[in-house]
């Protein structure tokens, strides 16, 4: 026979194991790749990156400690793999997440006094309306006048934000204290309790019952079902009748939910007041994790704590000079590399003879 | 006068695994209209692929005029002079006829002397008896005249060989017998013509001679005098085909569905509908005929709901629905089986278990309080499936990877589940082969036999004619008064397709009594 050559061919079920496997050579890949940048910093990666991951998982208070700094990055992740699962992108978690703490703290300062026991759900309550209203704002415009999502989320957020600071700067900054854009702080009794003697809170577990309630919902009940039958084909849920601006107004609500909660979540567990820029980005870096795990709300916890972890670790490797936002070029390095990555999924490598035609790429 | 002119020799074309072409054999002989038949998946597109140089065969030879060739590329095979009309036509729309002939012929003089070329094609296309007017721009065409430009093209070049594939398939029956007159002044002055087809009656009529490729292979070559229709299908199919037919025409009960004075705008906005008026009733097959495009997506989408209509009223059993919703009509007993099988009446990438129950997940039978009853609705698949015979490699696998005909199955099977008083059918048997379309022809005398009311849209002539009760036509958006199968004619209606003795009703006219 005549020479052979290589072509991708289109494969027919792509095996699990071996999505973990390509995700993971692609992490490396990854990670090399930003060696590179730390090598012409003078760095040694290798050593960085042991000191980062001993940092994040090699101690029981390391790994506790990366866990609550993932707890707003799943709610936030969840949150964003709602809308994104119906192809709504809500890029504003951030400004519902901050709504949401600025709500539920606002009103624990502020608000008619709430009797010790109930200070914690109402909170988380109004924490969650808040954000559903704030998602609502770009939903409404969406499902009726087809704005994009896109551009009304991402505007929001800056509303959300500047709104945090003028507050924090301004009428809310705690009277006497160091002078700082801080808030007063919230009652003790309204402190998220923490488990497993250890500091990780009650956040946690919220984010695990609403992961596992998730995936549920979008496998057992009618809802999920049309969200995921609007995802594939809008015209084939037109003609079943699916009605979609209900839809879409319905995953909008979630979503902001899921994203204003975390506003609560994390006043109520770590900071215990509202201060500048309190999301700390977890809204946006909700959006790679959300890709990251294909929206599979269980995937997004694990790839929160590793996250959580990666962002642990850049603080302490700054002791060496290492600037903290390593974290934040890790993460893009990933997500580049493993959205790339994923054509092996996809495809495979064939040898084929000279004359045979294969369906390469349509 | 016939000469050999070309010889296509145990071609063989493998695809990963699978052998489109097995050692095909195939003699053109100049002079002579040569069909092209066979099944979707029997290798005629492939083989005509390898003649015009697009594939390059494993094994096989081929020769022109006697002498070995190796086509290596589709400009060896224009230089050779094999030249061919694709289904969907490669023009564009906004030059003139004449541009696109010369783009096409590789002779692109830097000063167009517009004249001298319109002209020179005109010249051309007469010698064939091809009506054409040069300085047109393709968009202002009709598709019967599109096609005519595609094959002065060829001829503009000197093709000695034509493949037309499916040529018919996009024309009126007046159109595709004057294409064929057209065709038999070329084969007369010598050319050799081929067509692809996949409808008997057309090859019998038409070809002198008849390849028949089945699964690959050639499993005929004959006389076109010498054969007929039922020995076509078997060679096609490989067995004995019985046709299903309509036993019992004109036997109707009830009124099921009133359509009074139906106007709508098509997607771009402009009205597609102008004033229908039609009657179906339980136990009856409406058959409308038409050329597609003439306003059949907007008769059936403002019939159940998908399309708002700009004026008239839509009836089922005497309630007005002009303003219900999908699904209202939906729970109300109307299904539809859209034209476009997986883009609105299937999810491609869902699994048939999710495309079963896409318009009764909200029913008791697939679903409590909410909740879908998982168990269920693998069983009902399994049933359906098992019930239908759709092949399938798990109902856990995505329905696009099933062939046609098992898509068309599963989505007819989904819509008359539930027993539904009105169903609207697009193009039942569109794409998809001999077992197939029998299959579904099957499924819709059944409903019929149910007492349902069928509403069959249908562009192949043969499927109105074996099916309909009654057949009315649409022709821009005007819909003809239904014929009695009995009394129609393919003439009668064909001239109806063409728009010929469809009085368009003047606005200012009084409504006629239906």
């Amino acid at each position: 026979m005549g020479k052979k050559h290589l072509v991708m061919v289109r494969r027919d079920k792509t095996p699990v194991r071996l999505i973990v496997i390509n995700t993971a050579i692609f992490v490396v890949l990854a990670l090399a790749f930003c060696g590179i940048f730390m090598l012409a910093q003078g760095f040694n990666p290798v050593s960085i990156y042991a000191q980062m991951f001993a940092a994040a998982f090699g101690s029981f208070s390391g790994f506790t400690e990366s866990i609550v700094t993932a707890i707003p990055l799943m709610l936030c992740g969840l949150g964003v793999s709602v809308a994104f699962k119906m192809n709504l992108n809500n890029i504003g978690a951030e400004g519902q997440y901050a709504m949401g703490a600025l709500t539920a703290t606002g009103f624990m300062l502020f608000g008619p006094s709430v009797p010790g026991p109930l200070q914690i759900p109402v909170m988380i309550i109004i924490a969650t309306l808040t954000g559903a209203v704030w998602s609502l704002l770009a939903a409404i415009p969406r499902a009726f006048w087809n704005v994009s999502e896109t551009i009304v989320t991402l505007m929001l957020n800056y509303v959300a934000l500047l709104l945090l600071d003028y507050l924090c700067y301004g009428p809310w900054k705690a009277a006497g204290g160091l002078n700082l854009p801080y808030s007063a702080k919230i009652p003790k009794t309204a402190y998220l309790p923490t488990i497993f003697g250890s500091e990780i809170n009650v956040g946690f577990i919220i984010a695990i019952v609403v992961a596992i309630f998730m995936y549920w919902f979008f496998k057992y009940t009618t809802t999920g079902y049309q969200i995921s039958v609007i995802k594939h084909s809008i015209t084939a849920a037109k003609y079943a009748g699916i009605n979609v601006k209900k839809n879409i107004i319905i995953v909008m609500l979630i979503s902001g939910a899921l994203a204003g909660m975390t506003g609560a979540v994390q006043v109520c567990g770590v900071l215990h007041r509202l201060q500048p820029k309190l999301p700390n980005n977890a809204g946006f870096t909700a959006i790679v994790i959300a890709y990251l795990s294909k929206f599979n709300p269980i995937v997004v916890i694990l790839v929160s704590i590793f996250f959580g972890g990666l962002s642990l670790g850049s603080y302490t490797v700054q002791t060496l000079g290492v600037p903290s936002q390593v974290a934040i070029m890790i993460q893009g390095s990933i997500l580049i590399f493993v959205l790339a990555g994923e054509i092996f999924n996809r495809f495979k490598f064939k040898r084929v003879g000279e004359h045979e035609t294969v369906n390469t790429i349509e | 006068m016939s000469e050999l002119l070309l010889e296509m020799e145990n071609i063989t074309k493998t695809f990963i695994g699978v052998k489109a072409n097995d050692n095909v054999n195939l003699k053109l002989y100049s002079g002579e209209i040569h069909a092209l038949l066979g099944e979707n998946g029997a290798g005629k597109s492939t083989l005509m692929s390898v003649l015009t140089g697009v594939y390059k065969p494993d094994y096989g030879n081929i020769y022109f005029r006697g002498k070995k060739v190796d086509i290596t590329n589709p400009k060896h095979a224009v230089k050779l002079g094999i030249g061919m009309v694709y289904q969907h036509f490669r023009l564009i729309p906004t030059l003139t006829v004449t541009e696109n002939v010369l783009l096409n012929s590789g002779e692109c003089p830097r000063i167009l002397n517009v004249k001298e070329m319109n002209d020179k094609i005109t010249a051309c296309s007469e010698q064939f008896n091809l009506k054409i007017i040069p300085e047109a721009k393709i968009w202002q065409l009709s598709v019967g005249e599109q096609q005519r430009v595609e094959i002065v093209k060829l001829l503009y070049r000197g093709a000695e060989i034509l493949i037309l594939d499916e040529p018919s398939a996009v024309l009126t029956p007046q159109e595709s017998d004057e294409m064929f007159k057209t065709l038999r002044i070329m084969a007369d002055s010598g050319k050799a013509v081929v067509f692809i087809s996949h409808k008997m009656n057309e090859v019998v009529a038409n070809a002198d001679r008849i390849t028949v490729l089945r699964a690959g292979k050639s499993v005929a070559s004959m006389k076109a005098s010498e054969t007929n229709r039922d020995d076509l299908t078997k060679l096609m199919v490989g067995h004995e085909v019985e046709w299903v037919r309509n036993a019992d025409v004109g036997d109707m009960g009830n009124c099921i569905l009133r359509c009074e004075d139906l106007e709508a705008d098509n997607d771009r906005g402009l009205p597609a509908l102008r004033k229908a008026c039609l009657e179906v009733h339980a136990g009856e097959i409406m058959g409308i005929a038409g050329v597609a495009g003439n306003g059949q997506k907007m008769l059936a989408e403002v019939i159940t709901g998908l399309r708002p209509l700009r004026g008239g009223k839509v009836f089922f059993k005497d309630e007005d629905i002009s303003k219900t919703t999908v699904k209202h009509r939906n729970r109300m007993g109307i299904s539809f089986v859209p034209e476009d099988r997986l883009g609105m009446g299937l999810i491609p990438s869902m699994n048939l278990m999710d495309n079963l129950i896409l318009k009764k997940y909200f029913h008791p039978e697939y679903s409590n309080k909410g909740l879908l009853k998982k168990r269920d609705i693998q069983k009902a698949t399994d049933e359906t499936v098992e019930k239908y015979d759709i092949k399938n490699a798990g109902i856990q696998r995505e329905v696009g990877k099933l062939s046609g005909g098992n898509q068309q199955k599963l989505l007819m099977a989904r819509e008359i589940s539930g027993e539904p008083d009105l169903i609207v059918v697009m193009y039942p048997s569109r794409g998809l082969d001999i077992a197939a379309t029998m299959a579904v022809h099957e499924i819709i005398l059944e409903q019929k036999k149910r007492g349902a009311a069928v509403l069959m849209i249908s562009e192949e002539l043969e499927e109105i004619f074996e099916l309909s009760d009654r057949i009315a036509v649409l022709y821009d958006g005007y819909l003809s008064k239904p014929i009695d199968v009995g009394d129609a004619t393919k003439e009668s209606v064909g001239r109806l397709m063409a728009g010929i003795g469809l009085e368009p009703e003047k606005d200012t006219d009084t409504k006629e009594a239906v």
